[in-house]
């Protein structure tokens, strides 16, 4: 059972060895699409690994096929996402270039719609939610709007696509193969609801559990949804976009000031005076 | 006569049976026991409620969330570079092993690849985090058996540990060391001989444990068959490190998975028990401390000269797109799968903790065991609080 490490791989076979686990990952979902044919709606392998999307109502059927067929006996985790923007955390911020092109420094981002609009341009993602609800008040956006919205199909909403606001992805891992597989599959935003896979792995059981808690996904065929994390009284999905983060509302994301040049920094970074007007505008509430 | 002797025979046997069977009933009301928030054997502020019967565990649930600090929400409000700061905090035993995977998510991201002696520098601190995080298993395991003596000894030699940590980073527990593209600072000097002497002082420590507690008979027989985990059941509920390897998989994330780390580059073992046990999971860990040990040495032995930081832009950003890195750290499975879309800082950033995994175990494995052998199972399962809660 005990082997050495060093003797397994010989270092000189690492671009052939790349080159062979792609085609077994293309075997894998070949094995998949031959169980579940039209119920796979996404995929993609890359940089070694692969993710597939499965239909909402074959979600179960996918999980199972990938520890049966497979061999995927270790469930690693279950975690939800959310694809709606929320202008007001730090993940969405495109900052674009900022000393480059705001160097003038006069007017420099006077509000987050300009400094918003620059850097979505420069990064070229479809950010259309952000732009809309950047120009109104960002505390007001309305999930339903920019999670309808279509451009938000495509590479916004991440990798193996997705038509929704909402998705599930599950991380499964085979110990006896030593690879794994990332399972999506979209949930309706008004009723977020999809199959448990809690009687597939035990494991699944909480952290479908904390699913529901930040998300409000509901899980069919689960044991016991309640809290774990939180206390039996909180009301609310705090995973979700849209719930405000407290903490930032109190005292708001203090932008670029945390980037302090360093003394004697490159020609191309930024000098403090275009640090100080970006900050100044950086984050107005 | 002897019909009428069966007959008395069986009714005063099902006398004695009615008799025991109240009995049971009276006994069968069972209490409960609340074992925690705070309680030495849980390692920060876990409760579990446990349903008894007498002395036996009928029903056990794990109640978590006490030091839930929301890092996930957390994490899309911050910026990249911001983010190890807070990931420090998940494990705090494990300190620079929490930053590891969630850099090489964003280098996987961003295409960016820290220099060889940057890669070969996170794997000393990796194992050095490793040392010192399981170091402290090594003895709490005794306290919580009721041997007292070995936690001190823990105590004082990872002070020995921390004490490299600090000489390199100025922290003991939350280094915050490791960037996106390298490393914050370079060694400082002649750290590498005292390394070398440190890694000596370890090795004598495992010999010691091993002496004071693996050879103990009073140790072996609270331990061994005591929370036999089977192997599919271990795998099914995502358990992962020394707690999988105890249960005889042989899954190690250093071997199996491809990293710029320096892991391939030296040799060492992956250690598996077939027990399952209790005991197979404290001798697990031993082995694994000699092992890192074993391999520090190896690693400063030969580390490469050169940079410790590639180039990146000064302000991070990283491309759209997802990445999952896994790494094997002191108590499991570690893992972040970051979901960027060219901002400043992750989109959403799912936070997979090995102990989550690992005590979600706890309802299963508790049910019919005894009082004190719950103690010794949530010992040697290992979890640290902040792992858990997030």
């Amino acid at each position: 059972v005990i082997r050495l490490s060093s003797e397994a791989e010989a270092p000189e076979a690492a671009p052939e060895a790349a080159v062979e686990v792609d085609a077994e990952r293309q075997a894998m979902l070949d094995t998949l699409t031959a169980a579940l044919g039209d119920g796979i709606v996404g995929t993609e392998i890359a940089g070694g690994d692969i993710w597939v999307r499965v239909a909402n109502e074959r979600w179960h059927d996918a999980v199972s096929a990938c520890k049966t067929k497979l061999h995927m006996d270790y469930f690693c985790f279950l975690a939800s996402l959310d694809w709606l923007d929320n202008p007001t955390l730090a993940g969405e911020k495109v900052w674009g270039e900022p000393p480059a092109e705001e160097s003038t420094a006069d007017d420099a981002a006077t509000d987050d719609a300009a400094t918003d609009e620059a850097g979505s341009d420069d990064a070229g993602s479809d950010d259309a939610g952000s732009d809309e609800a950047a120009t109104t008040e960002p505390t007001e956006v309305d999930p339903a709007e920019a999670g309808s919205t279509p451009a938000e199909t495509g590479p916004a909403t991440g990798v193996a696509g997705g038509d929704t606001r909402f998705q599930v992805f599950a991380r499964l891992y085979s110990t006896r193969d030593k690879r794994g597989i990332t399972l999506k599959a979209d949930l309706d935003e008004a009723a977020p609801t999809i199959q448990s896979i809690s009687d597939l792995y035990a494991g699944a059981d909480w952290h479908e559990r904390e699913a529901w808690e930040f998300y409000g996904f509901d899980f069919t065929g689960h044991p016991g949804l309640r809290h774990i994390y939180l206390p039996t009284e909180f009301e609310g999905w705090p995973g979700r976009k849209d719930f405000p983060l407290l903490a930032r509302e109190v005292k708001p994301w203090p932008g670029l000031v945390d980037v302090e040049p360093l003394p004697g920094g490159g020609e191309d970074e930024e000098t403090p005076a275009q640090t100080a007007a970006v900050v100044e505008g950086g984050d107005a509430q | 006569m002897t019909t009428t002797a069966d007959w008395q025979q069986a009714t005063y046997i099902a006398g004695q049976a009615a008799d025991a069977r109240i009995n049971v009933e009276l006994e069968t009301e069972g209490m409960t026991l609340n074992l925690g928030p705070q309680h030495p054997a849980t390692h920060g502020t876990l409760r579990i409620v446990v349903r008894l019967d007498g002395e036996q565990v009928v029903w056990a649930e794990p109640v978590c969330g006490y030091m839930h600090r929301g890092y996930e929400k957390l994490t899309e409000v911050r910026t990249y570079p911001q983010v190890t700061t807070l990931v420090n905090r998940i494990d705090w035993l494990g300190h620079f092993c929490n930053e590891v995977p969630f850099i090489l998510a964003a280098e996987k991201l961003m295409g960016v690849e820290a220099p060889p002696r940057a890669q070969w520098l996170r794997t000393v601190f990796f194992e050095m985090a490793r040392i010192s995080n399981i170091m402290l298993f090594l003895g709490d395991m005794g306290v919580q058996l009721g041997a007292i003596t070995p936690v001190f000894y823990a105590f004082r030699d990872r002070e020995h540990v921390l004490n490299l940590m600090e000489a390199v980073t100025g922290g003991r527990f939350h280094p915050n060391f490791d960037r996106i593209g390298g490393l914050k600072e370079d060694l400082p000097k002649g750290w590498i001989d005292e390394t070398k002497g440190v890694m000596k002082r370890v090795r004598d420590f495992c010999d010691e444990m091993e002496d004071l507690l693996m050879g103990n008979p009073i140790f072996q027989q609270r331990t061994r068959g005591v929370g036999v985990i089977p192997p599919h059941v271990a795998a099914e509920y995502g358990l992962s490190g020394a707690n999988a390897r105890a249960s005889g998989i042989d899954v190690d994330l250093r071997r199996d998975e491809d990293y710029p780390l320096a892991w391939k580059e030296i040799d060492w073992k992956v250690w598996t028990h077939p027990d399952g046990d209790s005991f197979a999971r404290y001798w697990v860990r031993l082995q694994e401390v000699r092992e890192s040990a074993s391999m520090i040495e190896q690693l400063v032995d030969g580390l490469p000269s050169g940079s410790i930081q590639a180039k990146v832009p000064r302000i991070i950003k990283v491309p759209a797109g997802e990445a999952w890195v896994h790494t094997e750290n002191p108590l499991g499975e570690m893992g972040y799968y970051v979901v960027s879309k060219g901002g400043l800082g992750p989109f959403r950033c799912k936070i997979r903790t090995p102990s989550f995994n690992n005590i979600s175990i706890l309802p299963w494995l508790l049910r019919g065991v005894f009082v004190p052998d719950v103690i010794a199972i949530l010992a040697s399962l290992y979890f640290i609080l902040g792992d858990i809660d997030r």
